[in-house]
Formats: structure tokens, C-alpha cells, sequence
């Protein structure tokens, strides 16, 4: 059988197993909701203005370094695979592939923008 | 073949054989009994994942010096029932303004993607999920499911601190995901397989004596991605009020606590897979699968406590200092380990099993003492740099 219809399996039971809980909780737990009680949460004070507010831009600059090593596993994964059988000559290809990627980081490193401002 | 030695091969053809016997087609019969058995994996879990809570409570209470739950039953093992009830007649309140699909969503992601990750946990040799040839990307590819779920609350509670909690989480995510990323490459180096079951047969001498700096490294990228302390910041109680799940009650909190400690043991579960041999121990592993899986959950477990022991004993850090820590040391430190390995592992291709262990060994413990000296010399420089120049000494 396919391996993977295991995996399918297990998202349709991890997904059951959760939702009878919480359906559990929802069945014997009271419901008397009022506009107070749903109000949202803020250390005891009236909310003030919004919450989906613009983030701060430093996020993005991690989430676009992060981006360049995410891609980079993709092409090591099947290099450590091999590796045993490739020998030396791929182990150079890797540094220098690691290198160029790495180059990067410094880069940004440099720029000043792994500081937290 | 007697139940003994494959437990699950004997019951799985006796349940054919009854749906067969009841005139149910075949391949339908094969897919119920696949069914049952990952219920079955999944319900004992659960039931596991109840004595978690247990053993979490009374472990940090040994590390601060109390005794934990001891009222209800012996050891007061019957407290986490007590607590499952409690949360079952809670009521769930739901905030006004958030938006509901993805606010309830989000704790069921966060159960989902924990129970997913043990469909590629090889618990004994005759016994596993699926013998996916990619487990090792499988394993990364779910864990992000559970950093989604939190990013999913944070964002759809509709409430300041939780969305602080899902940025930071989404800083936690992206940054230490790269080091976890390159230390999940050396076993697979070593073991030239991404399958988790070649993986663990490779493993002759664990891979901790081969690479005890990988291990390391994979362990505190873990706790990372797990959200626990000291990288607890999606949650920081102090500043953030339990961030992310601050508008959750009731069972919904519930699968966020009892997701978080199942995934701290099934990270335990992969850390001693991945290094420590998982299910073998001196070919004990051979007599039954039963001791099998005995002997992979006390590693499990060793594996968990170690998690726990950091948490109790570090403090947690600030999202500056914690992004620092992981783009100007753990990245550069985990790339340099990775090509070090690489390297070393074509230099020493014929050498006998022995030198090779040495050579990888005394390669990591070089790169690790250098990597620390140069955080050493660049933490002094940057002190004096804030402190200013030393105040001489004044002469007699």
C-alpha cells in the first residue's frame, strides 16, 4: 500500500482525536456568554484601538534570510544523501555552495540588520 | 512468527482475516485495519500525553524544591484526570472580535501536528507508522504545522498580546529552523538514508560519540521550536500574560498545553532517535518489540527530562538577544560543524570504524572550543566596548 495514505490516516485521526475534545468541552461546559465576558483581555482596562496593527519591519528582514537558507536545504539534503558515494570533489561543491550562501548572512550581518532596533 | 515477536503483523492478519471472514473487500480491510492500528498508536498517546502533565508537575517541582500534586491518589497520579475534568466542564469562551474559523482552528492544529509526527517514529524494528524515505524532511515539514497553529491563535484572538506572541513566534520559527535544518544533515550524512529506520540501523556507535556538538546544537534548536524556556517568548508570562493563548479556555487551552509537553517528548523521542540509537541498546532490541519500545521511550524520556532541566534552570532571554544568539553564533557555528563533518567524512572514508568515531569526535570538540573562544574574545570586546576602558589602579 502507499505510504502515504498512513500519513493521511494519521492527519484524519490527529484532527478527530482533537476536535472530540474540544466537542467534549463544548457539550458539558456552560454557555452564558455575555458582551463583558467576550470582551478582549487587557490587563482589566477597556481595549484601546486596534489589534491587527502594522508589524514592526525587523521580522521581515529575519523572515527574508531565513528564506535564503530554507531554499539552500532543499539542495543539501540530497547532497548529504550521497555524500558517502560522491566522495571529496562534491564535499568542495558543498563548501563552496555553503560559502556563497553564507556570504550573504555576512552581508546582512555587516548591513547592520541582525541588530534589533 | 509467534505475537511475541510481531505483535502487530499477527493482529493485523487476524483483523483481516475476521473483515474478510465478514465478506469485506480486501484492500477496504487493509485500509480499516491501517485505521485501527494508528488509532490504537494514537489513543495510547493521548492516554501518555495525560501522564505527561503529571510528570511535568511533579519534575519541576523536584527542580524548586517541592513536592508537586501528592493529594489525589497515590503520588497524586490521579490529579491530571482531575485537571482533564475541570477543563472538559469550563466554559469556552470565544472572543468578540476574533475571527472564528482559524481562532478555533488553531488549537486543533496544534494536537494535529504533534500526533502527524509520530507516523514516522520507528518505535520497534518490526514496528512503525510509515517507512517514509523522507522522514527526516517529514519531521520538519509537521513541526512548522504546530509553529502555524500558534502564529493562527496569536493572530486571530484579536488581542494585542497575543499577536506580540505570534510575531515573536514567527521570529523563533524562521531563525532557529536553519541550525535544526543542518544538524538533521550529519545523521543523514552518516547515515547516507533520510529514512528514520535506516537511520537508527546505521547506528552502530550513536551518533552523540560522533557528533556530540550536532546533538547539542539540534537539542537547543528543538527547545527553540518547541517554545519552551528559555525560548518561551511567544508565551512569556511575565510581559505577555501566556501570550498566544491568552484568549483560549477550557479544552481549547487544553490541547495547547497537552500539545506542548506531547511535543517535548516526541522531540526527546527524535533526539534519541537521531543520535542516540533510538530503539537499539545492545541488541536488546532483537528479543521482542516489546522491550524495543520500552527501551526507545526511556530514551524518550531521558531525552524529555533533559528538555525540562533546561527549562527549570535558564532563565528567558530577550528576543534581541535570543535572534543574536542564533544568526551570529548558532547558524554560522551549525554550517561550519556541518561542512567540518562533511569533510572529515571524506577524509576518513576507508579508516576503520574506530578512527573514524575518534576523528569525528575530536573534530567536533575542535570546532565547538573554537567557536566558543571567538564568542569569548568578541562578548569581551563588546563589554569593554560598553563598559569603557578599565579604571587604572591607583599607586600607593
Amino acid at each position: 500500500m502507499n505510504e502515504w495514505i498512513y500519513v493521511a490516516l494519521f492527519i484524519v485521526v490527529g484532527l478527530v482525536i482533537p476536535i472530540g475534545a474540544i466537542g467534549a468541552g463544548f457539550i458539558f461546559g456552560p454557555k452564558k456568554a455575555n458582551p463583558i465576558k467576550e470582551s478582549t483581555y487587557e490587563c482589566g482596562i477597556e481595549t484601546v484601538g486596534e489589534s491587527w496593527v502594522q508589524f514592526k519591519a525587523q521580522y521581515y528582514i529575519f523572515a527574508l534570510v531565513f528564506l535564503v537558507f530554507d531554499v539552500e536545504a532543499v539542495f543539501l539534503f540530497p547532497w548529504a544523501v550521497k555524500l558517502g558515494q560522491i566522495g571529496l570533489y562534491a564535499v568542495i561543491e558543498g563548501i563552496i555552495f555553503v560559502a556563497i550562501l553564507v556570504a550573504g548572512l555576512v552581508y546582512t550581518w555587516r548591513k547592520g540588520m541582525l541588530e534589533w532596533v | 512468527m509467534s505475537f511475541w515477536n510481531d505483535p502487530l503483523k499477527v493482529a493485523a492478519d487476524w483483523l483481516e482475516g475476521v473483515f474478510a471472514g465478514w465478506g469485506m473487500d480486501a484492500i477496504l480491510a487493509h485500509v480499516l485495519v491501517a485505521f485501527l492500528g494508528v488509532f490504537l498508536l494514537i489513543t495510547i498517546l493521548m492516554v501518555l500525553d495525560i501522564f505527561l502533565v503529571w510528570i511535568e508537575r511533579k519534575v519541576v517541582a523536584r527542580f524548586q524544591d517541592r513536592l508537586g500534586p501528592n493529594r489525589l491518589g497515590p503520588f497524586g497520579l490521579i490529579q491530571p484526570f482531575a485537571d482533564i475534568i475541570k477543563l472538559i466542564i469550563k466554559e469556552d469562551t470565544t472572543p468578540g472580535g476574533a475571527d472564528k474559523v482559524v481562532y478555533n482552528l488553531a488549537p486543533v492544529l496544534s494536537m494535529m501536528s504533534v500526533l502527524i509526527l509520530w507516523a514516522v517514529v520507528p518505535i520497534a524494528p518490526v514496528m512503525l507508522g510509515t517507512d517514509l524515505n523522507v522522514g527526516v524532511l517529514f519531521l520538519i515539514a509537521a513541526g512548522a504545522i504546530g509553529t502555524l497553529s500558534i502564529i493562527m491563535a496569536g493572530w486571530s484572538s484579536n488581542n494585542k498580546f497575543a499577536m506580540i506572541g505570534g510575531f515573536r513566534q514567527v521570529a523563533v520559527m524562521v531563525s532557529f529552523e536553519v541550525p535544526m535544518l543542518a544538524m538533521l544533515m550529519i545523521p543523514v550524512i552518516f547515515a547516507g538514508s533520510m529514512n528514520m529506520n535506516a537511520i537508527i540501523d546505521a547506528q552502530n556507535v550513536w551518533y552523540f560519540f560522533i557528533s556530540p556538538l550536532g546533538a547539542v546544537i539540534f537539542l537547543i534548536a528543538a527547545i527553540a521550536e518547541l517554545g519552551r524556556a528559555p525560548f518561551d517568548l511567544a508565551e512569556g508570562e511575565s510581559e505577555l500574560v501566556s501570550g498566544f493563548n491568552i484568549e483560549y479556555s477550557g479544552m481549547k487551552f487544553g490541547m495547547f498545553y497537552a500539545g506542548e509537553l506531547l511535543h517535548a517528548f516526541t522531540f526527546g523521542g527524535f533526539w534519541a532517535i537521531l543520535f542516540f540509537g533510538g530503539y537499539r541498546f545492545f541488541g536488546l532490541e532483537q528479543v521482542s518489540p516489546f522491550l524495543a519500545i520500552l527501551i526507545l521511550v526511556i530514551k524518550a524520556m531521558l531525552g524529555y527530562w533533559v528538555i525540562m532541566w533546561v527549562r527549570y534552570t535558564m532563565m528567558r532571554i530577550r528576543i534581541d538577544q535570543m535572534l543574536g544568539f542564533n544568526w551570529k553564533f548558532l547558524t554560522p557555528l551549525a554550517f561550519a560543524l556541518l561542512l567540518v563533518t562533511a569533510l572529515m567524512n571524506a577524509l576518513l572514508a576507508g579508516a576503520s570504524t574506530w578512527l573514524y568515531v575518534f576523528g569525528m569526535f575530536l573534530a567536533n570538540v575542535v570546532t565547538g572550543w573554537i567557536a566558543l573562544e571567538i564568542a569569548r574574545s568578541a562578548t569581551r570586546k563588546e563589554r569593554a566596548s560598553v563598559e569603557g576602558p578599565k579604571p587604572v589602579e591607583a599607586h600607593h
